[in-house]
């Protein structure tokens, strides 16, 4: 540590004053570094400012709480922040993009939008739906069981922090290759196999012990992912939206609930804001908090039932930034200041200081603001569930957080200094896709291909995880991640959240990092059009997008422009399908001594069925029914598993034709409510060929199909027809005796009748010359799907 | 006792997690069932105003130590008397999932000897190991002393889903024929895992999800008022639950599951 900065208060804790007064721009930057603040010189000259006007040296405690609320994981600086692209000035990120489609498409049912913990929109009955998705990356490398289930446990808190009550887990992930050679990880990697196990592990963990079901996902592979491991968290929440209470007055006594706080999850957001080096592990362990499903089982118990009585007047979560974060957002939120006795917090063990008690990310805790006439009733719930909960303070009208511990006074800092960090300016450019596109001869052997990709890391079936997560607890879940007899791979989940309601919640997502290595515009493009297919497909509607993105670091100009064109694409294609975006959530400078991550946006749609009952699912139902495709067909196999099974990237990325795609997802919708559609499976990774083969192993009969009718651009190529990703295209099955309203339906959209549902269970495809080049028994199909992952993992 | 003067209670610790669809199937045949928590329970003594007392499914305690163990030594110490009560009035009690763990580790099934001091079965770890969730099928074996499956005839093959890591029933070693022998002799033993057409699973995974000793399911006491199973019949109550409804040519009117509650309702309707 730096001599003479740092002063030790006399006290009979431990408490610092550090001498930003008199510091160089060089010792600014060491107390930066030394207290792991993750403050630039900008920054840190900005708070040298602010305590030069009060004329007194901060406390330990006020940098810390600065440096939290400031750090990209709280503020989002890089979305918030000036951008300079390629000459073009971009004010905010989220403002330009991601709001501004939510806001020009302005619809009635959205209750509350990027305005809390999660997005809020109306479901039925008076009831809302409150929806999150976080990243937990960085934890996730550190500590693949504890990381992955404190996201679990975070995102649930968010539900819990708008009042809603979580009835849905979603979990997407995103690994490095399983057989990855030991030899080539760098020291501090862990291998994907472990992470792997580890974070499956740590998700089931969580989800299972509260009852909440795990109801939708993906796992994803690539070879970035080895160093930087993706974990996103999504949880979905119910909620009257009457009971909605938040209405902070001064005077209102500050609830902290749930968990006792220690040392674990110190500097979490910090070290989320920054690059993950050998050293992580050492110096980040304690960043890493312990997670405790049935503490926050009982909490969630408590929240409710205040919730009902109407007893508090807002509850936020205990996340990133520990205690500074809620109380400064609280206080910020609704124009008060706060005064904190620490030496009041619960802690696990004595002698933690207090800043850490302020900063700390222990698990399960809330906080909650409540009318003093109300105190007594909210404490003695708390206890009859056996949740401790302490008042710690009260809100107050002046602008001003006051933090005591012992009666000393710790810290007192301006409320809105602390939302006015300097803005980040930073500089973007667009580079565009090195990758050619491949030639190669068409393959002889088309079964052989389609087999290799059912197996494929990215293709094949995710039953072994998905056992190991309750889907079924709660009871409502109408449509399963695996479906029927044979484990088929719905769409998307269909929820029944309410007792006296048929209308069903539908779940889906849309990811695909390898488009992003050719343009992440596409890939932004065509993650939407994944997410809204997968609604479509299973019969949702009226569908909310949920953000979330994980990308390197935004320092670096080539980054972040590939980040501005992906959010470019999600503005673009919001508002082209009318779907708003309610939430999101980035996670940046994912890199790692192997380099930076594969840019990944995750895209999560939420929509509604008017009546579960005639929810489709993805199986093929008789022999004799037609199959049709729905969209037309492109030379677009640039990052699709067929060119990776070659090792190949290619270059003719899918893209998304906007009337194209509205006109397939109406159309589908109507199909499916005047009940012709009988099974429906969007195409997506593998193309035509993977989708008709997992409808027909669902349903346990064979599929043929002829290529000469499937609409296309001129393909010319069978494998190329079989293998295509183009975006917004369906197989559905309908019967015989609807097939006139069917084509009725589908005027002037791409589509062909290509197909029959066989008895003889047998997958059989003619080619672009009418000869047989697909030849195989369903069963076979099914057991190359479903072997995966190989070995005992 | 008519039908809407019926009461059930669930009871709930911290963990307990299926509690509320449990309630929502019993208010589906028309009958009052509270949700209480066992604080409340303890502190207005209340377990004998109620006709049916159910364990539901959950990670009581968080299941540490092993599943139910805490919950069950809970509830002997605070509310040992009137649960002994209530066994013996001829009251009632089903334990789903890790309800059937706690009335395992509770010492009241199976029950041989009537409440017992000491565990006298486990449900132990799956085999294979981990958590499991997945329909499979169960053969019902009783001849009529279990009072939750009257209305299911004998060899009837149910679907139903479980759900679980520590599932696999297993008898002492050195008493496990002889116990097994009891459980028959006593028809205490209710139902066992089996394929969709009857034929006993033989311990063979996954049509026995958990390795269980016999392929037991679930087992009820002597009496047969006291009934432990592991799969969830209130998550197959309702014909949507099922796994496979979309692919039925005519949709089935109801889950398996229903099966046993009413059966129950059936018997407190005739008994008191």
């Amino acid at each position: 540590m730096s001599v003479g900065l740092y002063i030790r208060r006399k006290t009979s804790f431990a408490l610092f004053e550090v001498n930003l007064l008199e510091a160089s721009n060089q010792q600014l930057l060491d107390v930066s570094r030394e207290l792991g603040l993750g403050l630039n010189l900008q920054e840190m000259k900005a708070v040298q400012n602010y305590f030069m006007m009060k004329q007194r040296n901060p406390t330990d405690v006020e940098l810390q709480t600065i440096g939290q609320t400031w750090s990209e994981h709280c503020f989002h600086k890089t979305f918030k922040g000036l951008i300079d692209f390629d000459g073009k000035k971009i004010d905010s990120l989220f403002k330009t993009y991601l709001f501004r489609a939510t806001r020009e498409i302005n619809p009635k049912w959205c209750f509350s939008v990027f305005e809390d913990n999660a997005g809020i929109i109306h479901f039925d009955n008076g009831y809302g739906v409150a929806v999150k998705v976080e990243t937990h990356n960085h934890p996730s490398a550190i500590e693949p069981f504890g990381g992955a289930a404190t996201g679990v446990g975070g995102v649930i808190r968010d539900i819990l922090g708008v009042w809603a009550d979580p009835i849905a887990c979603m979990d997407v992930l995103g690994f490095g290759p399983l057989e990855y050679p030991y030899e080539a990880l760098p020291s501090g990697v862990k291998h994907p196999k472990y992470v792997y196990m580890g974070v499956v592990a740590g998700i089931g963990n969580y989800g299972n012990n509260m009852g909440i079901p795990t109801i939708n996902g993906a796992i994803y592979f690539d070879e970035s992912y080895v160093g930087n491991v993706v974990v996103y968290c999504g949880c979905v929440g119910l909620l009257p939206l009457d009971k909605f209470r938040k209405n902070v007055k001064p005077g209102d006594i500050i609830v902290l609930a749930g968990g006792k706080t220690g040392r674990d999850g110190i500097h979490g957001v910090t070290f989320a804001s920054a690059e993950l080096t050998e050293k992580s592990e050492e110096i980040s362990r304690p960043a890493v908090q312990i997670a405790n499903p049935i503490e926050e089982e009982k909490l969630k118990r408590a929240v409710i039932a205040i919730r009902d009585l109407e007893l508090a007047s807002a509850i936020t979560d205990l996340g990133g930034g520990g205690l500074s974060s809620a109380i400064g957002e609280t206080a910020k939120k609704f124009n008060c200041g706060a005064v904190v006795e620490l030496d009041k917090v619960p802690l696990k063990y004595l002698d933690l200081a207090p800043w850490e008690i302020y900063v700390s990310e222990s698990q399960e805790r809330m906080l909650l603001a409540v009318p003093p006439e109300n105190l007594n009733k909210v404490l003695e719930i708390f206890q009859g569930e056996d949740v401790d909960a302490t008042a710690i303070g009260k809100y107050t009208e002046d602008k001003i957080l006051q933090i005591f511990y012992m009666n000393e006074k710790v810290a007192e800092i301006d409320v809105p200094f602390l939302f006015e960090p300097p803005r980040i300016v930073r500089t973007a450019k667009f580079v565009s896709s090195k990758f050619e596109e491949p030639a190669f001869p068409e393959p002889t052997n088309m079964t052989e291909v389609l087999l290799q990709l059912l197996s494929s890391p990215n293709i094949a079936s995710r039953e072994k995880v998905v056992r190991t997560y309750d889907h079924e607890v709660k009871g409502n879940t109408v449509l399963k991640p695996l479906h029927g007899k044979f484990g088929g791979p719905n769409d998307a989940a269909v929820l029944k959240p309410l007792k006296n309601s048929w209308k069903g919640l539908v779940i889906s997502c849309g990811m695909n990092p390898n488009y992003g290595k050719i343009d992440t515009y596409w890939m932004a493009a065509s993650a939407i059009d994944e997410a809204i297919r997968n609604n479509v497909a299973v019969g949702g509607r009226r569908i909310a997008l949920l953000d979330n993105f994980t990308w390197g670091n935004p320092e670096k100009p080539e980054r972040l422009g590939g980040l501005v064109r992906a959010c470019e694409a999600c503005y673009r294609f919001a508002k082209v399908f009318k779907t708003p975006f309610i939430s999101g959530k980035d996670s940046l400078y994912n890199e790692s001594p192997l380099g930076p991550v594969t840019p990944t946006l995750l895209i999560t749609a939420i929509g509604v069925i008017p009546d579960i009952r005639a929810s489709i699912s993805v199986d093929v139902k008789a022999p004799n029914d037609n199959i049709y495709i729905v969209g037309k067909t492109y030379r677009e196999l640039g990052g699709s598993e067929y060119y990776k099974l070659k090792g190949l990237i290619g270059n003719s990325v899918p893209r998304v034709r906007p009337k194209q795609a509205k006109k397939s997802f109406q159309t589908i919708t109507k199909a499916i409510d005047l009940g012709l559609v009988c099974a429906c499976h969007d195409l997506s990774e593998g193309g035509l060929a993977v989708a008709a083969a997992e409808m027909a192993f669902s349903g346990g009969y064979g599929v043929e199909l002829d290529l000469r009718a499937v609409p296309t651009d001129g393909l010319g190529r069978n494998d190329f027809v079989l293998f295509s990703e183009s975006n917004s295209r369906f197989l559905v099955e309908v019967p015989e005796k609807c097939e006139k309203d069917f084509e009725t339906v589908m005027q002037r959209t791409f589509y062909a009748k290509i197909g029959k549902v066989t008895k003889v269970p047998k997958l059989c495809i003619r080619g672009l010359s009418g000869e047989v080049i697909v030849d195989v028994a369903v069963s076979k199909l099914l057991s190359s799907w479903k072997n995966f992952p190989r070995g005992e993992v | 006792m008519k039908r809407e003067e019926i009461r059930v209670c669930i009871l709930r610790v911290g963990g307990t997690n299926c509690d509320a669809e449990t309630q929502t199937a019993f208010e589906a045949l028309n009958v009052q069932a509270e949700v209480l928590h066992v604080n409340e329970v303890v502190k207005r003594r209340s377990l004998l105003d109620y006709d049916a007392l159910v364990f539901p499914g959950g990670f009581s305690f968080g299941d540490y130590v092993r599943a139910g163990a805490i919950w069950a030594k809970w509830i002997l110490v605070k509310l040992g008397k009137e649960l002994k009560a209530f066994v013996e009035e001829g009251r009632p009690i089903l334990g789903i999932c890790n309800g059937f763990q706690v009335l395992v580790e509770a010492g009241l099934l199976p029950a041989f000897e009537g409440i017992a001091q000491y565990p006298e079965a486990a449900l132990a770890t799956n085999h294979p190991p981990g958590y499991n969730c997945r329909w499979i099928y169960i053969k019902h074996e009783n001849s009529g002393k279990c009072i939750f499956t009257r209305k299911i005839p004998k060899g009837k093959v149910l679907h139903m889903p479980v759900a679980h890591s520590e599932g696999r029933f297993l008898l002492p070693k050195e008493k496990e024929q002889r116990d097994l022998a009891k459980l028959y002799e006593n028809d205490q033993l209710v139902f066992r895992y089996c394929t969709s057409d009857g034929k006993y699973a033989d311990g063979k995974f996954p049509i026995n999800p958990n390795g269980s000793f016999h392929d037991i399911v679930g087992i009820c006491n002597p009496e047969g008022t006291v009934f432990g199973l592991m799969p969830h019949p209130e998550r197959a109550f309702f014909w949507w639950q099922q796994p496979d409804w979309t692919s039925q040519m005519l949709m089935p009117h109801h889950g398996d599951g229903k099966l046993i509650f009413e059966s129950l309702i059936d018997y407190l309707e005739k008994k008191f």
